[in-house]
């Protein structure tokens, strides 16, 4: 028999070397098209981290002077999503900026309908960048979908220069530039680059749950260099992005088979045709969790993810699958562990799948935090405050 | 399972010139060259494809026809299976760098503009989506959380549109006491958005696909576009 020297899958040490990396570094093209007087670009601020991506790149995430670009679906039906990170935001004193002067990024769109095209998809993109470039603030951005959309954005307009051009008559005519940041950061990797600090923060005991992570397929598959990657989580063999922060909480994080399956959401389907949308996160996402992991909740850092993962279990409870898991984004997670209301700051009454068990094993009373949310309500019907201020909130 | 349809009898036919001009302008898009390389079978894109699982749909399939330029089969998917794709790009683990989803997203764009009516058909019920992310800016909002529109979310939808204004006031950040958009929009932000839409075209896409919809969009847009000052700005 001859010995060959095959390397076992177990013996296998990943390296990760950026010298090495398939791709080119976007940056380097951004900062030389700078110098050609192209484009301009807007910098990370100086208070920042610096973490690894798939390649070893280091990606810089700022820690404040944010511009939150949000999210249609989290702010539209699943707001505690977004006061979450405001709330984390807050918390920790950073400057921020919750913009009016922001579209959406029409990728939800886009990807649904195709009623659109490249250079009204860069043009959506380049004026919100303007926008925050205007005021001062670097664009975080909120959506997974928003967040992988920009980066083939940046991509398209670093070689294209058709696309460039059209974009600047644009940019001109608004009375704008073409402008691009120099990182396009998700907010969920401001949480990982946070998450020591959030756990130093942290008052609610979380060790005895267990979690399953869904990543957000436009997070770490549309161009795959620009996710956080990290050698001590999986090896570098997938994205650190919330199993790091929820690991950082005393949180177990269990693995499951069909962990790399997108959510079900298809942009088109889940408006017009969530038959497939529903089958697929209750058959291939959650079913296959409560089987292999029986988790007490599943974290999920996108707004289809968690509408889709959360809203498809009702109708999977009606079929008699294995559903009734909790949904909810490390945003919503990091809030409650550092104290923030799971009513007033998570607002999970938007959330359809029940989530008491979950809050009962941390110790919540569940039924006296309502009340306390349903008293800013009933102030708010009564005319004694016309809205829930953040200090109402506390 | 839904069937891919071979048989054409799902869509109009048209002459093979036809058929080669909608894939010409499938290839003259810029991002052509980045998006197909070759083709080893492996079917790690259809191992790795959601929409594989509940629809006879092959992101495969697709790669294979536009690799081998068979104009037929790509007139067949375009006029079908391109509308049943996720649009996730899980299939980007592609080991030559295609991305049978990217193919798809200029496939789609095509059809769009050339107004298939396999296109208008995967987007009826649609509309009202069209309508709000085109005119506000945003493409969902907390006043469609409505038991009809979306019935199988269960009763918690009924609970939420009772109590929708109470429970939008009930929001700590300022910019999200909204029920109409998903946050608070500045008017001059909706005029430049308006007015992005005017310069790359986009309303003529919306106009192939569904005219009374394009009518209905557009009389806004002018209105509030010749409020804001810009009354040479039209659609026509």
């Amino acid at each position: 028999m001859i010995d060959l020297p095959v390397l076992k899958a177990a013996d296998r040490k990943p390296t990760i070397d950026p010298a090495n990396a398939p791709n080119v570094d976007l940056r380097e093209e951004l900062f030389q098209l700078e110098k050609e007087g192209e484009l301009e670009i807007i910098r990370v601020p100086d208070n920042h981290v610096e973490l690894p991506t798939k390649y070893g790149r280091m990606k810089k995430i700022p820690i404040d002077k944010t511009w939150h670009h949000k999210s249609c679906g989290q702010c539209g039906h699943i707001p505690g999503y977004s006061a979450s990170i405001f709330w984390l935001n807050r918390e920790f004193g950073l400057d921020y900026h919750d913009p009016t002067d922001q579209t959406s990024c029409t990728a939800w769109n886009y990807y649904a309908s195709a009623t659109s095209n490249p250079a009204a998809q860069a043009a959506v993109a380049v004026r919100n960048f303007a926008a925050a470039a205007e005021v001062g603030y670097f664009p975080l951005i909120h959506c997974g979908t928003s967040f992988g959309h920009y980066k083939e954005v940046r991509h398209a307009l670093i070689h294209q220069h058709d696309l460039r051009r059209k974009v600047k008559q644009i940019m001109e005519k608004l009375g704008k530039k073409l402008i691009i940041p120099e990182e396009i950061v998700h907010y969920s990797e401001w949480v990982l680059a946070m998450k020591d600090r959030i756990a130093e923060r942290q008052t609610l005991d979380m060790s005895m749950i267990t979690a399953t992570v869904h990543p957000a397929c436009h997070y770490h598959k549309l161009i795959e260099e620009d996710a956080i990657y990290d050698k001590e989580i999986y090896g570098a063999q997938r994205t650190a992005i919330i199993t790091g922060t929820l690991e950082a909480l005393g949180i177990t994080v269990g693995d499951y088979s069909t962990w790399y399956d997108c959510c079900g959401f298809g942009f088109r389907h889940i408006l017009v045709s969530r038959d497939f949308s529903r089958s697929f996160a209750v058959q291939r996402k959650i079913e296959v969790m409560i089987e292999e992991v029986n988790p007490d909740v599943t974290v999920t850092h996108d707004t289809g993810c968690v509408t889709t993962l959360d809203q498809s279990q009702f109708a999977g409870k009606a079929h008699g699958k294995k559903v009734g898991l909790p949904v909810m984004s490390d945003s919503q997670i990091a809030a409650l562990a550092m104290g923030a209301h799971p009513y007033k700051v998570l607002q999970l009454h938007w959330h359809n799948t029940d989530n008491k068990a979950f809050l009962e094993k941390l110790g919540i009373d569940h039924r006296a935090k309502w009340a306390e949310f349903e008293a800013e309500v009933a102030k708010i019907k009564d005319g004694t405050n016309e809205f829930m201020t953040w200090e109402d909130a506390k | 399972m839904m069937a891919l349809d071979l048989s054409q009898n799902k869509h109009a036919d048209v002459s093979y010139d036809e058929k080669e001009r909608l894939f010409d302008e499938v290839k003259a898009d810029e991002r052509w060259s980045h998006v197909l390389y070759g083709c080893y079978e492996c079917g790690i894109c259809v191992a790795s494809c959601p929409s594989a699982r509940f629809y006879d749909f092959s992101p495969r399939v697709i790669a294979q026809a536009v690799a081998r330029e068979d104009i037929d089969l790509i007139y067949t998917v375009m006029s079908d299976s391109i509308w049943d794709c996720s649009q996730c790009f899980s299939c980007d683990r592609c080991p030559r760098q295609n991305s049978p989803g990217q193919i798809i997203t200029i496939m789609r764009e095509v059809a769009v503009k050339n107004g298939l009516q396999t296109a208008k058909d995967a987007l009826q019920g649609y509309g009202r989506i069209i309508y709000k992310i085109m005119l506000t800016g945003t493409q969902v909002s907390p006043d469609m959380l409505q038991p009809d529109a979306f019935p199988d979310w269960g009763t918690h939808v009924y609970e939420i549109a009772e109590n929708l204004d109470d429970w939008r006031k009930a929001l700590p950040p300022e910019t999200l006491h909204t029920t109409e958009t998903s946050w608070t929009i500045d008017d001059k932000t909706i005029i430049e958005l308006y007015l992005i839409w005017h310069m790359t075209g986009v309303m003529e896409l919306i106009e192939g696909i569904d005219e009374g919809l394009y009518d209905i969009i557009v009389d806004v847009m002018e209105e509030r576009l010749e409020e804001a000052g810009y009354d040479d700005v039209t659609f026509d």
